[in-house]
């Protein structure tokens, strides 16, 4: 069985992946609110799934045995898993703690401190 | 019977022990006087039984090696006692001082707590087993093995009324004085398994006797370093100090450790080592030296003390230093009579001495005593018979081996002994004064206890008394041998009588023969004295006439209707050396200014500026100081604000990726 | 062709995800990821990953965004604060040194050797659900055993979260 080329090069997609996640990380910085650094967090987390995606493909090109391909996307699965777990969880403090303060405005929760 | 040798100094051992868990238990004194006196009365029977048999032998050198102790490379050491003449003669007096003492300290110690008379009786038990492991050791190792060991029970017994701080310091003192010795032992030890490869005395003497030539200098180094030691152990100038402070443990205690036995010690082991020291003039000549200037020094500070104690132990100091004089001018055998001449009358002044302070209830001070003749006749005739004995007056034991160790420093002098004939004759005039001083002050002290009438209080006066028979015995026993011991060593060349002198013929295989040097031999004076019988007579007159006008000048100072009187004027006519004489020339003074404070300078530098300001403060402090500072500063990043830290995170991912590159 | 639509869905990715982070308003916010990921899931697609392209639709842009969303309309969250406010060195600081790994990231990815990479050998025969689910239950059952924990886990905990008045 030979392995059926696709005519993208794989350096393509992990400049992608570079891009979205320095994005993501501009996000992180720059915002105040907890959603929107928590969105941020999402797209840094794809940008990495894209980069498993990248190696995956190349990979699967070199080793013609199928595992080399097949880990990379049972790793992306398994992001996605874990990233719904934090979703979940990390949502739900967002909601405890507009409860508390009535705001989820990062700058005002300082108690994580000496 | 040469097979229970181990049983000699195990026997002492073993009550030692015993003694220490009866403390524990607090038992009763009758029960730890029957262990403490037993077990050293069942060493002596087993030492004089195996003598008897050793006796009936060709007196060979019997060693008996029971284990090996240090294997270390070539170097072999091994757990042996040895019986040879001299070790014989050491454990023969030895243990019968030491069981008579043993005796005597039951009456005077009786006063004690269960739980004390116990710890008394487990230290001195445990001082025998130290000294006869001392005498029987066949190697320097175990010989050095038993010096500790009567160190330690010098220091515990010297300090046993330890609750008085001055008791507790004479003890530190002692101790520590006697490790200044103990080094120079030590180094001895190392510098003659250098130049031997072996300890064992059978292997390293006769290797040196056989080759006097190559080991020449070698033999000067260790037989000074042993001299060290021996200076140290028997309160030679300039380790002297330590004695006279050792008063302060229980009389007893000073007869048997601090007169009779351990400061002997370096006597012996300089007889022991004599073929070494024969190897060195130097080393001769130095101990002659140092002996002979101890004799006189120790003698003029006797004269003024007021302590009867003290009086005793200037007495020793100066006694122990005819013995190294007798070492130095080659009178090996000399030496160890008057060592066991000593023993016995020393060790009866020591014990009559604790038999007066007894009856005076603890009263030391000469000054308030006076007149006890008639209360305590026991005592006095016995402190009489050995205070003519240390005076040396004829056929009394003392003037045996004094004359003899006088004669030989004469003869030493005369042959031009090691080419330092003018030195040996200057150390003769020097001894012979000190035996004039030691029969003045010896009688000056005898006649202010126990002649004239009491001058201390009412109080003491009515209980006046003789002392019990536990302590009377020994004292009885001691006086007679301290009239008789000396006929072991009478002087044959004088009566021509040749093999009179007993222990000279017993003592005679120790000194081994060196070999011939170059045709002519390695030593002058040795054998024959090398003097006339006229003049042998001559000397016996002038140590004679120097005892007798000792003896009559303290009786013109202390005795009959001007008494004290002449001494008083003499102390305002020369107020200078009187006061010098008193304080002992100042030389505890003259230590502490140039030992003591400056060690104590620079142990308070390194307590203050190295241990408290380097160590603790800079160091310890420092680095706590040091975590906290960085700490404090550290603690500023954790600001609490979660970008603060989303920052740093991102701030290590960039390191750690630049790192990575 | 397979390139053009290549560079045609990166371009949305990029676009959308510059929208996600500057926009202020949070529900946009939201929708312009959703359009990313759904570029994402094309990218997947045209790798030959059709699994993971499905599954990034559904659980990704159908599941947790959406929760997301619901989230941000149930706190009512206003127009979000400029850019970097509030702590304005800090943020220059923090773009920079993304900047700076994101320039490490692109060189990095200059550096590597280009290649073309191949789609996993049957997928554009029978797709990778078979094998990826095959493999799920047989070599990382394990892995795949632990994420259900996570996951009841995570459950546990939001509704814990959920249901407490905090302290």
């Amino acid at each position: 069985m030979t392995a059926e080329l696709v005519p993208i090069p794989f350096t393509w997609v992990l400049a992608l992946s570079a891009v979205l996640f320095a994005i993501g990380t501009l996000g992180v910085m720059l915002r105040r609110n907890a959603i929107a650094i928590f969105l941020s967090l999402e797209v840094m987390l794809n940008s990495a799934n894209l980069a498993f995606a990248a190696f995956a493909y190349r990979f699967g090109a070199v080793h013609v045995a199928a595992a080399a391909a097949l880990d990379g996307q049972i790793f992306i699965f398994f992001v996605i898993a874990v990233a719904a777990a934090e979703a979940t969880v990390g949502l739900a403090l967002f909601i405890a703690l507009y409860r508390l303060r009535e705001t989820i405005d990062v700058d005002r929760f300082n108690i994580l401190r000496w | 019977m040469l097979d229970a040798l181990w049983l000699i100094p195990a026997l002492c051992l073993a009550g030692a022990c015993a003694n220490l868990v009866l403390g524990t238990l607090r038992a009763p004194k009758a029960i730890v006087a029957v262990v403490g006196v037993g077990s050293v009365g069942a060493a002596t029977a087993v030492a004089w039984a195996t003598l008897w048999a050793y006796a009936g032998q060709p007196l060979a050198v019997v060693v008996r090696p029971y284990f090996t102790w240090i294997s270390a490379g070539d170097i072999t050491v091994n757990a042996s006692l040895q019986l040879d003449p001299l070790s014989a003669v050491m454990t023969a007096f030895v243990t019968v001082v030491g069981l008579l003492i043993h005796v005597y300290s039951v009456g005077y110690m009786h006063g004690e707590g269960n739980a004390a008379f116990a710890r008394y009786f487990a230290y001195l038990n445990l001082f025998m087993f130290a000294m006869l492991l001392l005498v029987l050791g066949s190697n320097l190792a175990v010989l050095f093995i038993g010096w500790e060991g009567v160190g330690l029970c010098s220091y515990l017994l010297i300090g046993y009324y330890y609750r008085q701080l001055w008791c507790a310091q004479a003890g530190m003192k002692a101790f520590i004085v006697n490790r200044i010795g103990d080094l120079g032992f030590l180094l001895a030890i190392f510098a003659t398994l250098a130049a031997f490869g072996s300890l064992e005395f059978e292997t390293v003497f006769p290797a040196a006797a056989a080759d006097p030539a190559s080991f020449g200098p070698e033999a000067t180094v260790i037989a000074l370093l042993l001299f060290v030691g021996a200076v140290g152990k028997s309160a030679q100038i300039p380790l002297y100090v330590w004695l006279p402070d050792a008063m302060a443990g229980p009389t007893p205690v000073s007869a048997l450790i601090h007169a009779a036995t351990m400061v002997t010690a370096g006597v012996y082991m300089v007889v022991r080592a004599n073929v070494l020291f024969r190897l060195s003039p130097t080393a001769m000549l130095t101990v002659a030296v140092v002996g002979g200037v101890t004799a006189i020094f120790a003698a003029t500070i006797g004269l003024v003390q007021n302590d009867i104690k003290k009086v005793l132990a200037y007495s020793t100091v100066s006694q122990l230093g005819y013995m190294f004089l007798a070492t130095g001018v080659g009178a090996w055998v000399a030496a160890i009579f008057h060592v066991v001449t000593h023993a016995f009358f020393k060790a009866c002044l020591f014990l009559g001495s604790g038999s007066v302070i007894h009856a005076c209830g603890g009263e030391q001070d000469m000054r308030r005593m006076g007149g006890l003749r008639i209360h305590m006749p026991t005592t006095y005739w016995t402190f009489l018979a050995a205070t003519l004995s240390i005076a040396g007056i004829p056929i009394f034991a003392g003037f045996f081996s004094k004359d003899e160790i006088l004669t030989r420093t004469w003869a030493a002098g005369a042959s031009d002994l090691n080419g330092f004939g003018d030195a040996y004759r200057v150390l003769w005039a020097l001894a012979v004064a000190a035996a004039l001083l030691t029969a003045f002050y010896m009688f000056r002290a005898l006649f202010t206890t126990f002649h004239g009438s009491f001058r201390g209080p009412e109080e003491v006066a009515h209980h006046l008394h003789e002392s019990p028979r536990s302590m009377t015995l020994p004292l009885v026993l001691l006086g007679v041998l301290s009239v008789v011991g000396g006929f072991v060593g009478l002087p044959g060349q004088l009566l021509h009588l040749e093999g009179l002198n007993l222990i000279e013929r017993f003592l005679k295989p120790v000194v081994i023969p060196l070999a011939e040097v170059g045709g002519h031999a390695a030593e002058a004076a040795h054998g024959a004295h090398g003097i006339g019988l006229a003049t042998e007579w001559l000397l016996v007159l002038v140590s004679v006439g120097a005892a007798a006008a000792g003896v009559l000048l303290a009786r013109r100072f202390y005795l009959g209707a001007g008494a004290f009187l002449l001494p008083r004027r003499l102390a305002e006519r020369l107020p200078l050396l009187h006061r010098m004489l008193l304080n002992k020339y100042w030389v505890d003074e003259l230590y502490a200014l140039l030992v003591i404070r400056p060690l104590r300078a620079a142990a308070g530098f390194c307590w203050r500026v190295v241990d408290e300001l380097a160590i603790d403060t800079l160091l310890v402090n420092g680095t706590a100081f040091g975590v906290e500072l960085g700490a404090d500063l550290a603690r500023y990043t954790t600001t609490g604000n979660i970008r603060n830290y989303a920052l740093m995170v991102l701030a290590a991912a960039v390191g750690i990726a630049a790192l990575l590159w | 062709m397979v390139t053009w639509v290549f560079l045609a869905a990166a371009a949305v990715a990029v676009v959308f995800a510059c929208l996600a982070v500057v926009v202020r308003n949070p529900i946009l916010n939201v929708l312009s990821l959703v359009i990313v990921f759904f570029a994402m899931a094309a990218i997947f697609a045209l790798l030959g990953m059709d699994f993971l392209a499905a599954i990034q639709v559904i659980v990704y842009s159908g599941a947790i965004l959406v929760l997301f969303l619901f989230v941000v309309m149930l706190l009512n969250i206003p127009r979000l604060g400029r850019l970097g406010s509030g702590r304005p060195f800090q943020a220059l600081l923090g773009s920079l040194l993304a900047a700076f790994l994101g320039g490490l990231l692109l060189a990095a990815a200059a550096l590597l050797p280009a290649g073309l990479g191949a789609v996993l050998p049957g997928a554009a025969a029978g797709g990778t659900a078979v094998p990826i689910g095959r493999a799920l239950i047989s070599s990382h059952l394990f892995v795949f055993e632990f994420i259900t924990l996570l996951l009841a886990a995570a459950i546990v905990g939001a509704v814990y979260l959920g249901e407490r008045e905090l302290q």
